[in-house]
């Protein structure tokens, strides 16, 4: 169980934005005003380098939030799980 | 209806035997198997690395199904996906559904074959004599999606 007071959230990174990014994921605690996926995916970009080129607005890259594809406008959590998906490519 | 991502192979007809047990409502029973080519893009693939999202993959190809089942007249269905390191030739993906008549069955299958093409979170790796890389995703696996679209938008 997480306390109340933890406020960060898990970022899951997967195929080739793993190697991009050089990690398999991170825990963030989010400044007040990154509260969409939309908002989250613009902040990491921020960050600059690979971040910025993989996640540039361009480049289609999916958020899936607790397992769920989310929308730009998709809230975003403490406690929640939220992913950077590459296109797909199974089957 | 069943859904599973395993390593190992799988058995194509014990599966369909499984998936229509005795049920005498059954008149049409359509699968497709996906199998590893040994070309792609102009190179040779000497292997193919699959991974997924463990917990989304199982969610996200369980919705498929459902969305299958409520668009046509299916008595069941079952998609087995295969992760890990593949060879050329190996199956990769089963998709079978059972329903009273082939048009229901063969749309069904097509189907979740299409979607889960686009939205189930795999990804391929291949192994070439020029190094590894990751596959592309492929507009046309799109367009064969957006064909059953009934609802624009949903594609972000």
């Amino acid at each position: 169980m997480r306390g109340d007071s933890d406020q960060s959230l898990t970022l899951v990174y997967l195929a080739r934005l793993r190697d991009a990014f050089g990690a398999s994921g991170e825990r963030v605690v989010l400044p007040p005003d990154i509260a969409t996926a939309g908002a989250l995916r613009a902040w990491l970009a921020a960050r600059g380098g690979p971040w910025a080129t993989e996640l540039a607005p361009g480049r289609t890259v999916r958020i899936a939030v607790n397992h769920d594809i989310a929308q730009p406008d998709t809230p975003v959590r403490p406690g929640d799980e939220v992913a950077l998906l590459p296109p797909v490519t199974g089957g | 209806m069943t859904v599973r991502v395993q390593r190992e192979d799988f058995d194509v007809g014990r599966e369909l035997a499984a998936l229509r047990g005795a049920d005498p409502r059954v008149g049409a029973v359509a699968a497709f198997i996906g199998t590893v080519r040994d070309v792609n893009d102009d190179a040779n693939v000497k292997k193919l690395t699959l991974e997924h999202y463990p917990g989304m993959t199982e969610k996200a190809l369980a919705g498929i199904v459902a969305d299958a089942t409520a668009r046509w007249d299916i008595f069941d269905a079952i998609v087995i996906h295969r992760v890990g390191e593949l060879a050329p030739a190996d199956q990769i993906v089963l998709v079978g559904v059972t329903s009273a008549h082939r048009g229901d069955a063969f749309a069904a299958c097509e189907f979740i074959m299409d979607y889960l093409k686009t939205r189930a979170p795999f990804w391929k790796k291949e192994s070439t004599p020029e190094g590894i890389r990751w596959v592309d995703a492929r507009a046309s696996d799109e367009d064969a999606a957006a064909r059953w679209n009934e609802t624009p938008g949903e594609n972000a």
